[in-house]
């Protein structure tokens, strides 16, 4: 790592990525349309990506388990964005709509 | 295998057989194997017979299972084929044969052959669990399976709304029975600790229990004994029922299950040879039973409703004998009664079946001429139940009243004159079916028709029993020794049976006074019923009325048990159920309502809502663990 | 800028647009627009992968976020005509209670942080995060989870595949519509 880097503190990465976190969670909550629903979560897998590597770095971990974990969380999420994805598209074939406000069968 | 197990096992089979599979077998084969098994079982029985002939202590016993084991307290199914049992056993699976092969033809008609077959056999499995049982659990258990028969059979045809009142009728007041049977059971593991016979009753006979708590489980025991044996006030049961098919009747409800009580004494005969008191309350309901059944017979005009009043009034002819300490004439009169008095109803049945199903005598009336066979055994039973001379009935009866003469004078009296009535009741019966003009009036004596060898083979044989049935236990004064029953069971007794032996004189005078009490049952009868041909009386007033209205005791019941009951339970349904549960439950329900109505709005199905729920629960927890930690 | 001011302007710059980037996406009313300033921030993300050592895990966030995954997005939205500025918005408190509850979660993790006293234990290792050492890695010690990962991305595809299939009522229904 470059010298100038060497002022970086991890707290700094965890307040970075508890930020993005939150404006995920956020958009989560906040938004209706189910696409954008998905892409918060992503948002929020990122944040967590993003710490695990500032771990990594931080902890001397030789063995790169973060960094592992990072993978693992790829692949969640890419196989969790292709099934949410047929999912949302399934529901549009039925319902015309993404709006998840419209979505209420979970009561029955 | 152990032979109780094959005796007990044939009359089960059948029934599972008949149970699972009868439906889908015909007809003659299912009531074939229903009969089949309870000769098979007969036959077992015999064969042991020797075995337990030859040792004079012989028993053969089995071990089947231990149920478990109260702190050494063993609730254990245990068996015993000993001298008594076998002999019950005998009655049982022996007539228990006949009636199962009579029913075969009797039931031709009926839609489900298979079921009442599949209810007898079990019937035979409980009644032989009851009897060979060792302990008073078995015998319990056995108690309650008749019990439940009964209920079935009884209510065999519950189509009929009234056949299924008297199923209940006889259920609710055996149970009543059973209640005593049960407390006095109580008792017994609380004083003795343990059920098994050959434990508690030779510590009894030992002599060193208070003579309370034996008067108390005798006593307690001997309810039981009236409920399944209807004596008064739990005998009711008995007359109503008659709904069930005949050969039920005659199986049940004459020859075995009712003899139970009778077999429960005899049983606990140690006990209760120690208890004076419980054997002076046997004696006295025993009389007035006799009294009040033969009383109420002699009125009646359903041929089966005066052999079941007929039945009550001997059976408490044999609680009289078991109340002066005759146990061996008790089982005696027993034995002799299970003959003519399942000769009596299966001759009533054939009767029955011969004119078409109709029940009073009234509408009857010179069916000898077609009906021969049923009308000469029908007749040897009448005459065996009257007591005449040589005839079964003529020794078991005498020597009760032999006994009871020996013990109470005024009982003796009393027993007489409820033997005259038997003697008048049953011919009137006789005559008023067979003898005299056909009264008949929707059907033509033309149309009634002799039954088929299925039903009179059973009738032929019972009447060769019922005249000699007599040799069983034949007196002292003809013999110079004791009689062969007398003399089987005697080993079975712990505490040795006082046998009265009058001299000659005594013995010719009783039976002097038998022979009239039969004579004049039978010119009392024959002057009414024959020589003025009167038709039966319907009762109308006087006396005749409240017999025929047998005492108006089912009427009291309700008016003083089942009313106050009805209204009991009003007043709690009123208080309890209106008051307090309705109260409750509907002032539960608007506050119900109302926090449904606020949490309604929660769950709403719609998952934005779910998620700030489920983002602030995690804050709420993480910020727990963080502030508590 | 106080407590910002001693940390290397290239970090500060990067999380600047790493923030502003996601809270767009939250932001924008356009989903097009969301799922450009989606991407825009897994660049950034990436840039921080390479301050950190993780030159390997840059490269495939760009192929696999960036690329694969956004444009799937990208594809759904303009497959279902989403591409315009139609989407409701929800009351302004929903906004307000989405804000509470999103920053009562901000500050409780950041609370948990700062208790936690983290060790930091700084390697001066090179080429962790290098494709040669994490191959290593996962087919040593983590090949079990990796075969795993096979297996459900085969179901991940199955179950897409199955779901996105239309079957004949559907066409019938939609040919109806």
């Amino acid at each position: 790592m470059l010298s100038i880097f060497h002022s970086l503190e991890i707290s700094h990465y965890i307040y970075l990525s508890t930020v993005l976190f939150s404006i995920g969670l956020f958009g989560v909550l906040f938004r209706r349309n189910a696409i954008i629903l998905l892409m918060c979560i992503e948002l929020m897998l990122n944040a967590v990506n993003l710490l695990l590597a500032a771990f990594t770095e931080y902890m001397g971990d030789m063995q790169a388990n973060g960094q592992m974990f990072v993978f693992f969380i790829m692949v969640v999420a890419a196989a969790e964005a292709a099934v949410g994805l047929a999912i949302i598209v399934m529901v549009y074939r039925n319902t015309r709509k993404t709006d998840v406000s419209f979505l209420d069968q979970l009561k029955d | 295998m152990n032979p109780i197990a094959i005796i007990l096992l044939f009359p089960l089979l059948g029934f599972i057989l008949n149970g699972v599979f009868g439906h889908k077998l015909p007809k003659l084969v299912s009531s074939s194997l229903g009969a089949l098994m309870i000769l098979l079982s007969f036959v077992t029985a015999i064969s042991q017979w020797s075995q337990i002939a030859f040792d004079i202590n012989g028993s053969i016993s089995w071990e089947a299972y231990t149920f478990f084991n109260l702190d050494g307290l063993l609730f254990r199914a245990s068996f015993a084929l000993d001298r008594l049992s076998i002999w019950m056993t005998l009655i049982i699976t022996g007539i228990g044969t006949l009636i199962h092969l009579y029913s075969m033809s009797y039931m031709d008609h009926d839609k489900n052959p298979a079921k009442f077959f599949s209810y007898l056999n079990f019937f035979v499995f409980n009644m032989l669990l009851l009897v060979l049982g060792s302990n008073f659990l078995m015998m319990f258990f056995g108690w309650e399976g008749v019990g439940l028969c009964s209920y079935l059979l009884i209510g065999f045809w519950y189509q009929n709304a009234s056949f299924g009142a008297a199923a209940r009728k006889a259920f609710v007041m055996n149970r009543i029975g059973d209640l005593g049977l049960l407390l006095g059971m109580f008792l017994i593991v609380k004083n003795f600790g343990s059920l098994e016979y050959n434990e508690v009753l030779p510590a009894i006979a030992e002599g060193s229990t208070s003579n309370v708590v034996i008067t108390s489980i005798a006593i307690l025991l001997f309810i039981g004994a009236m409920g399944k044996s209807a004596q008064i006030p739990l005998f009711t049961w008995l007359p109503d029922a008659m709904a069930g098919p005949t050969p039920v009747s005659a199986l049940i409800h004459a020859a075995t299950m009712v003899t139970a009580g009778i077999y429960l004494v005899v049983r606990c005969q140690a006990m209760y040879s120690l208890a004076p008191m419980a054997q002076e309350l046997i004696l006295w309901v025993g009389l007035a039973t006799a009294l009040l059944g033969a009383l109420i017979g002699l009125r009646q005009n359903d041929i089966k409703k005066v052999l079941a009043y007929s039945t009550v009034s001997q059976l408490g002819f044999m609680f009289v004998a078991l109340g002066v300490g005759a146990y061996t004439t008790a089982l005696f009169h027993v034995t002799t009664h299970a003959f003519f008095k399942a000769l009596l109803f299966l001759g009533a049945g054939s009767v029955i079946h011969g004119v078409q199903d109709r029940q009073d005598i009234a509408t009857m009336g010179g069916l000898k001429k077609m009906m021969p066979i049923t009308y000469i055994t029908f007749l040897v039973g009448t005459l065996a139940i009257s007591g005449f001379p040589l005839l079964s009935g003529f020794f078991s009866k005498d020597e009760i009243l032999a006994n009871v003469f020996h013990h109470n004078i005024i009982a003796y009296v009393v027993l007489v004159f409820a033997a005259l009535l038997t003697a008048t009741y049953m011919f009137r019966l006789l005559f008023l079916t067979f003898h005299g003009e056909f009264r008949g009036t929707d059907y033509k004596l033309s149309d009634v028709h002799e039954s088929n060898w299925k039903m009179t083979l059973p009738l032929i044989i019972l009447a060769i029993l019922s005249v000699l049935g007599g040799a069983l236990n034949l007196p002292h004064y003809l013999m110079h020794q004791e009689g062969f029953l007398a003399s089987w069971l005697k080993p079975t007794f712990l505490i040795f049976e006082h046998a009265e032996h009058s001299d000659l004189a005594t013995e010719i005078g009783l039976i002097s006074v038998a022979v009239f009490v039969f004579l004049f049952g039978w010119f009392y009868s024959r002057n009414k019923y024959i020589s003025k041909s009167e038709s039966p009386e319907s009762g109308s007033e006087g006396i005749a009325k409240v017999l025929a209205n047998k005492f108006y005791i089912d009427e009291i019941y309700n008016k003083l048990i089942v009313r106050p009951i009805e209204f009991f339970g009003d007043v709690l349904f009123a208080l309890f159920d209106t008051l307090l549960l309705y109260g409750i439950t509907f002032s539960i329900n608007p506050i119900l309502r109302f926090t449904g109505r606020l949490n309604r709005k929660i769950q709403n199905g719609n998952i934005e809502y779910y998620l700030i729920y489920m983002v602030g629960a995690i804050a709420l927890l993480l910020g727990l663990n963080l502030f508590f930690a | 800028m106080g407590v910002f001011s001693n940390l290397p302007l290239p970090f500060l710059i990067l999380s600047f647009l790493t923030i502003l980037g996601a809270l767009y996406v939250v932001t924008s009313k356009n989903p097009v627009h969301s799922v450009l300033a989606l991407i825009l921030t897994f660049f950034t993300i990436s840039a921080h992968y390479v301050l950190l050592n993780a030159q390997f895990l840059a490269i495939v966030n760009l192929m696999v976020y960036a690329g694969a995954i956004m444009v799937l997005f990208l594809f759904v939205l303009m497959l279902l005509n989403l591409n315009k500025e139609s989407e409701p918005i929800k009351s302004n408190l929903w906004g307000i209670a989405a804000a509470i509850s999103a920053g009562l979660l901000l500050v409780v993790i950041t609370a948990a942080f700062q208790t936690a006293g983290i060790a930091v234990m700084k390697s001066n290792a090179e080429g962790i995060g290098l494709v040669k050492n994490l191959g290593r890695v996962l087919m040593t010690e983590y090949l079990v989870p990796f075969e795993l990962t096979g297996i459900l991305f085969v179901s991940a595809m199955v179950g897409a595949v199955l779901l996105g299939k239309r079957d004949k009522n559907d066409i019938v229904k939609s040919e109806e519509i």
